[in-house]
């Protein structure tokens, strides 16, 4: 066996066949894309940036349940509500903290009128930490930007919730 | 004023010749940069650079751009005249060694008959460099890194000594063009093929590559030798670093692989200018080079030193003792039929 060993090594086999490996990895596929311009794909399920979606109408669905307020374990959702003139409950306040928040999707879940979703955008970087504490104007303005395709998403995703 | 009118012309040309030299080994090093990052990369199937300029082909000028705007840090406890002398040195002995290197039949700046000596001397004398940048700058890790340079290329000077000793005596000139006419028959890599590999390995950690690249092991060493060393010297450093593995596969290629010469002598090959089968040949051992640090983990310290020590100084030794009584027996030895 040790004769063995000094056979193989004085042969340099092991060098040969990691040569080989190496030969045959070179003309594989490349692993990685080349990112700002082509992109890997996402799961419907992604949660990502966060969005206040409107029913068709035009009419904003959250109804200042507060229970992402609720649910939220890292507290980064801070909601006020106060009744509005047609009698119904609305937020006058929605702020997410997009520093805090640890993108866990609870308050996705938690939510009955899939009022607040987290879409697909993760390229929300920005140059102050001032621009990610998101307010309700912004929510929903994300909410309006990526309506198609979170809509999308959340019906490829329905059949398994 | 005649004979300072022609040492003048006779300055000029020599300067013209160096030129001619340094331009093109300067673009062989950025590509051999580029070259060495995009192999690697591919063995991982990464992409390499790819995004500045034509398949990244801009990256490495625009790395040495970056490097010369970059300012220069002299540490406080460093022994600065030697800390700026030790990149210098080793850039223009790297430099410095390539005037023998005949790049076709007759191109070559300066034809001396001792040139394997010279080139020998020379890239001996690579490692003060090192020791001058590990000492200078007064910091640990420089340190270390010197040391261990040191240690390794003294080891694998001596087998590279002996290796090419057995090709001396198949030859019998120290002259780099007529060694490479030697082998119009046979290149040497086949019937001395063992010597060949012995040559490949010594030259790897002669250059601090792959795997015997532990003078500079990050994760020991930080950046061993070139720690302290930023901006224009790390440049330097680099280049200097590169010309010599350049020349590494150079040596390779004229002891082992014919030089300018085709790989058979009929029409449509050897119509061909030697020196784009030199730089052929050269690129082929270089694309070895690179596999190597691909696929290869680094040596531990003391494996080095058995390999350097206890397998290929015997080797060697054995090998000039076998090829010497071959030629003597069967009077196959230049001068000797």
């Amino acid at each position: 066996m040790k004769f063995l060993n000094f056979i193989k090594s004085f042969l340099l086999i092991d060098f040969i066949k990691a040569y080989l490996l190496a030969q045959k990895y070179f003309f594989k596929k490349k692993a990685t894309i080349n990112y700002p311009f082509e992109k890997g794909k996402l799961s419907p399920r992604f949660r990502g940036e966060h969005a206040l979606r409107r029913y068709p109408s035009g009419e904003e669905r959250c109804i200042g349940c507060k229970l992402c307020e609720a649910v939220c374990p890292a507290q980064a959702i801070t909601i006020e509500t106060e009744p509005r003139d047609d009698g119904t409950r609305r937020t006058t306040r929605y702020d997410i903290d997009m520093v805090k928040c640890i993108y866990c999707g609870l308050c996705e879940e938690s939510c009955p009128v899939d009022a607040i979703v987290q879409g697909p955008n993760f390229e929300f970087t920005t140059e102050t930490r001032k621009e990610l504490y998101y307010t309700k104007d912004k929510l929903l303005e994300n909410g309006d930007r990526w309506e198609t395709v979170i809509a999308e998403n959340l019906e490829a995703d329905a059949k398994y919730r | 004023m005649n004979v300072l009118q022609s040492n003048f012309f006779e300055l000029i040309t020599i300067i013209f010749y160096c030129i001619l030299i340094f331009v093109p080994l300067l673009v062989g090093v950025v590509l051999a940069l580029y070259a060495d990052r995009k192999i690697w990369a591919a063995v991982q199937k990464r992409r390499g650079p790819n995004v500045v300029g034509p398949f990244g082909l801009f990256q490495v000028p625009a790395d040495g751009l970056k490097f010369i705007f970059k300012e220069i840090i002299l540490p406080d406890s460093a022994d600065k005249t030697v800390f700026l002398i030790a990149p210098i040195i080793t850039l223009a002995l790297s430099i410095a060694a390539w005037a023998v290197i005949p790049v076709q039949a007759g191109v070559v700046l300066a034809n001396i008959n001792v040139g394997i000596l010279y080139i020998f001397a020379i890239s001996s004398l690579g490692v003060y460099g090192i020791l001058m940048a590990g000492w200078a700058s007064n910091s640990k890790y420089p340190f270390f890194g010197a040391l261990r340079s040191a240690a390794q290329m003294v080891s694998y000077e001596v087998s590279i000594g002996f290796v090419i000793v057995t090709v001396l005596m198949c030859v019998g000139s120290l002259n780099l063009s007529e060694i490479v006419l030697a082998q119009k028959n046979i290149w040497f890599f086949i019937p001395l093929f063992p010597m060949f590999i012995v040559f490949f390995i010594s030259a790897l950690a002669e250059t601090n590559r792959p795997p015997f690249d532990l003078p500079e092991a990050e994760s020991e060493l930080v950046a061993g030798y070139q720690t302290e060393y930023s901006g224009m010297p790390f440049v330097l450093f680099l280049f200097g670093e590169y010309i010599n593995i350049l020349l590494m596969c150079a040596m390779t290629t004229i002891l082992f692989l014919g030089g300018w010469l085709p790989p058979i002598d009929v029409y449509p090959l050897n119509a061909i200018p030697g020196f784009v089968w030199f730089i052929l040949k050269v690129t082929l051992v270089f694309y070895m080079f690179a596999m190597v640090k691909a696929f290869v983990p680094r040596y531990r310290y003391d494996q080095l030193m058995r390999l350097g020590w206890k397998v290929f100084l015997p080797l060697s030794l054995l090998a000039v003792v076998f090829t010497s009584s071959i030629l003597f027996f069967f009077k196959l030895a230049p001068g000797m039929s």
